[in-house]
């Protein structure tokens, strides 16, 4: 065990657990964040999403003691009242079916759109192919993202 | 107008109003996020009045609607209360949802399969909306001194038209709690509903963009420990002994035990099914620590010899079902030769129509293929878990289940306690696709629950529910077709099997299209359990069926579009035999809606197409694949899809769930690995090596259309799955020239 100090969602946190603990199970076990999801384990499937220093990371492959200042964004801490374009496209084109996996769609897709304000087609599916939709809502998704990128570049 | 007999009784309302009177939770970033005019101030009403187990409304007009099934992401949250608001007649930007807890005296039918959610619910949905707007007329009525008759309703405001008196729902609904049910009620007709047939955005959607701990794996309580179980590696496997010295040790761990979630001579119900009879628990404080503890437990397995488990039949409770478990280590391998055996002989004969042998021997053309499915884990993106409390009189669960009813009698039965000493909430599920309809892993929470004392979370690893089991069984089927030297269907054969259950639907379609008919079924027991996934057996028996007769269409140098309907007109004027299980119109309807949405005679240049239509769980749903091949990989650029599923509750929710289980169908037939077996032990166990779809491999576009009629409506979870996967293999034959007999077709 060993104690580290965190910045998620601009605040800073205090933990004191094992060292390889992966920040998946830090934030959902250790910090009360539940909102960023378990899916495989592996890197594989992108449920468990986050950004650090704003470039999306798979939090289950990301060791706690591997983080040291960087900052940490979980879908928690998007926006303050689910107000960012992404998550206002999500609501307009209605896109969660089951929605376990949405949050690690959506951190995908503001980390993408940070990098790639209009992202085509082609640089959609190839951002976005490392996060699985069980439900299948990958078109929605491509919609949304379209709409987020307007709303986006329309906001600023 | 229909009049219906009202089924919500006094003591229901009277029990409802005790248990779901108070300690509300009001959501406000929801309300905010849906009520049209945001600058509203919306306030929580200070008292509820409960007009029947459905519902209940504050004294400001806010009216909260109970949602009694499972959302496992098909929307009934919405839909099914939106059902009940249209017959309450309020605006539905007043209105809130909960989720209903398992609640067998007001609610009937607590279940998440078959798409029958809003099939089954749709009289009882209205029934309960149309009661309580009686009731507040009636308190209104004498309240006014006037005819109920003259009371009217407008979203929410009682109106008298005569005297101009009026009153809000909120004013009169402690009144109202007072009248007496009404023997029967009125509904309205079709054309009157104002939110049937509106779209409505799903109601937990804030929620869910905003990461709330909407899901059982989210689900905590002060004091909680974690628990995890291992299972044999293989199937055909039993515990043989344990060392747990080092991971008993390891930080975080409280305790590691072995239990048999069901105890010997339990008569199981159907979704009871288990292939492990003894697990492993490993229990302590964190997940890291458990996931590690767990890795460090070493056990010893050995086979088992065959044994038989009891089931109780799924209508028939009192009638026991024996299912034998042979022992041995499966392979693929091995299934392959089972299958080419069991296929090349005759089976067990379920349908004759005519002399199916005359007319093969008769025909001037015999068209002859097979298909195979392996085995399919579901892989709900949220792995099976379960919160259980267990103290000495009572068990109090939380957590992702399609069949809470059954699962409550498990874990009772398991426990030793009455049933009314379980209760079972439900939480939103990450995908349950027929996974979650077998709860096993709650009664497993149950158990690890009590022999810890203590509350406790049981999760599965993606690992652990992939290697569980519950698969879709191993499919194939050989269908032959007869024609006539003018390129009529003469004769049509299908010999379907499965292991370890046969997929076949003697009744569907083709039958009751051809003279000369003949279904036969086989299996072969297999220690691998299995159990429902999303449409069981249509699954296959569409992307088969529906390829098969794309190849008999071409043999007879017809359109398949204008064959299909060729042998629904016959089926529709003159079918042969009583018995069939589908409406050929309606059946006809979505293949010519797709028809003419596609513009099916006029192929853009480069595109490859391939039609399908199925007729499951109620509903009709025809596609069209458009498909271009793209540096020898194939691109679906557009689905066109024609549903019939009689009148549509939600347009908006109806659609997503079109989509979606079309890129499910496209993936499960082109790119999901499916699960095969060395030695018992499943070759796939996470997504490193098990493929599955992903954006890149989605269509490009899809066009949902609906029949528009007012037939009662019917599911739509299932329906749009099937006949997808005929439709892209039917495209990828006209890109490749090739057909494609196995899934996954890319594999």
């Amino acid at each position: 065990m060993a104690n580290f100090n965190l910045n998620i969602n601009g605040k800073q946190h205090q933990v004191d657990v094992d060292p390889a603990t992966p920040l998946l199970w830090v934030l959902r076990d250790h910090l009360d964040l539940q909102g960023t999801k378990y899916g495989c384990g592996v890197a594989m499937c992108g449920a468990c999403t986050v950004h650090l220093n704003g470039t999306a990371i798979r939090s289950c492959q990301l060791p706690v003691s591997a983080i040291g200042n960087g900052s940490i964004t979980t879908i928690e801490g998007l926006s303050a009242t689910g107000d960012h374009p992404v998550q206002r496209a999500w609501l307009e084109q209605d896109v969660p079916q089951c929605g376990y996996c949405q949050a690690g769609q959506i951190m995908s897709a503001a980390a993408l759109l940070e990098a790639n304000p209009q992202p085509s087609d082609e640089q959609i599916e190839e951002a976005m192919s490392g996060n699985i939709c069980r439900c299948g809502t990958y078109v929605r998704i491509k919609q949304a993202i379209k709409t987020a990128s307007t709303l986006k570049n329309s906001a600023s | 107008m229909t009049l219906l007999k009202t089924k919500i009784g006094r003591r229901s309302f009277l029990k409802t109003s005790t248990a779901i009177g108070g300690g509300l939770m009001l959501s406000f970033s929801w309300l905010a996020a849906c009520v049209s005019d945001p600058k509203r101030v919306l306030t929580m009403p200070e008292e509820w009045f409960s007009l029947n187990g459905y519902l209940k409304i504050g004294e400001n007009g806010l009216v909260t609607i109970i949602s009694p099934n499972p959302e496992i992401g098909q929307n009934v949250k919405t839909s099914m209360p939106m059902i009940v608001a249209d017959e309450l007649d309020v605006d539905w930007t007043n209105v809130i949802v909960e989720q209903g807890p398992l609640n067998t005296d007001i609610f009937t039918r607590q279940l998440a399969g078959g798409s029958q959610s809003i099939r089954q619910g749709w009289q009882g949905l209205r029934m309960a909306g149309a009661t309580a707007r009686r009731m507040l007329r009636e308190a209104a009525a004498k309240a006014w001194q006037v005819p109920v008759e003259e009371v009217t309703t407008k979203e929410g405001m009682l109106l008298h038209e005569k005297s101009g008196k009026n009153a809000t729902y909120g004013e009169m609904a402690s009144a109202a709690a007072n009248i007496p049910v009404p023997e029967e009620v009125e509904l309205k007709n079709a054309d009157d509903f104002k939110i049937i047939g509106t779209p409505r955005k799903n109601v937990d959607g804030l929620k869910i963009v905003t990461g709330e701990p909407l899901f059982g794996l989210d689900y905590r309580r002060e004091g909680m420990l974690t628990a995890m179980v291992i299972h044999p590696p293989a199937f055909g496997m039993k515990l043989k002994s344990l060392d747990d010295n080092e991971a008993r040790n390891m930080p975080g761990i409280k305790d590691i035990f072995t239990f048999k979630p069901y105890e010997d001579g339990h008569v199981k119900n159907m979704f009871d099914a288990s292939a492990f009879t003894e697990l492993i628990a490993v229990v302590g404080n964190s997940t890291w620590e458990v996931m590690n503890a767990k890795k460090a437990v070493k056990a010893q397995w050995e086979p088992f010899e065959e044994y038989a488990d009891e089931f109780s039949h799924y209508s028939d409770p009192s009638r026991k079902i024996a299912k034998r478990q042979p022992a041995g280590l499966e392979s693929s391998a091995r299934h392959a030769e089972i299958i080419a055996e069991y296929s090349s002989k005759p089976g067990n004969v379920v349908r004759r129509d005519g002399n199916p042998e005359l007319a093969f021997k008769q025909a001037a053309k015999v068209i002859e293929s097979q298909y195979f499915t392996p085995f399919h884990a579901h892989n709900c993106m949220e792995p099976l878990n379960f919160f259980a409390n267990v103290t000495a009189d009572k068990a109090e669960l939380v957590g992702p289940i399609q069949t809470p009813e059954f699962m409550e009698k498990s874990v009772a039965a398991r426990l030793g306690l009455p049933l009314e000493k379980v209760d079972i909430q439900m939480t939103r599920m990450g995908g349950g696709f027929g996974r979650k309809l077998y709860g096993h892993y709650g009664v497993e929470a149950a158990v690890i629950s009590q022999k810890m004392n203590a509350p406790v979370k049981l999760i599965y690893t993606r690992e652990d529910d992939m290697t569980h089991g519950t698969y879709s069984p191993a499919f194939h089927a050989l269908y032959r077709a007869a024609l006539d030297e003018n390129n009529n269907l003469i004769g049509f054969h299908v010999r379907a099997g499965g292991i370890p259950e046969s997929p076949l639907f003697a009744n569907r379609f083709p039958a009751g299209a051809v003279d000369n008919y003949l279904a036969e079924e086989w299996s072969y027991d297999s220690n691998i359990s299995v159990g429902a996934f999303r449409a069981p057996r249509s699954n296959f028996m569409a992307a088969a069926e529906q390829s098969f007769l794309d190849e008999v269409a071409e043999a007879a140098g017809k359109d398949p579009i204008k064959f299909r309907l060729e042998l629904f007109e016959r089926a529709k004027n003159n079918p042969v035999g009583e018995n069939n299980d589908y409406d050929a119109s309606r059946y006809a309807g979505v293949l010519e809606l797709v028809r003419d949405k596609s513009n099916w005679s006029e192929v853009q240049p480069g595109m490859h197409r391939g039609v399908a239509a199925y007729y499951c769980h109620n509903s009709y749903v025809a596609q069209v694949v458009d498909l271009e091949m793209k540096n020898g990989k194939p691109v679906i650029q557009k689905v066109h899809c024609a549903v019939d599923c009689g009148i549509v509750v939600n347009p908006l929710a109806a659609a997503n769930l079109v989509e979606g289980g079309t890129v499910d169908g496209i993936g499960h037939a082109m790119y999901n690995s499916g699960i095969t077996f060395s030695e018992g032990k499943p070759d796939h166990s996470n997504f490193n090596t098990h493929q599955w779809i992903r954006h890149r491999d989605a269509p490009r576009a899809i066009d949902v259309h609906f029949v528009q009629n007012n037939t009662d409506p019917t599911g739509l979870g299932e329906p749009p799955f099937p006949p997808v996967m005929g439709a892209v293999a039917n495209a990828l034959y006209h890109a490749t020239k090739k057909r494609y007999y196995n899934q996954p077709y890319l594999g």
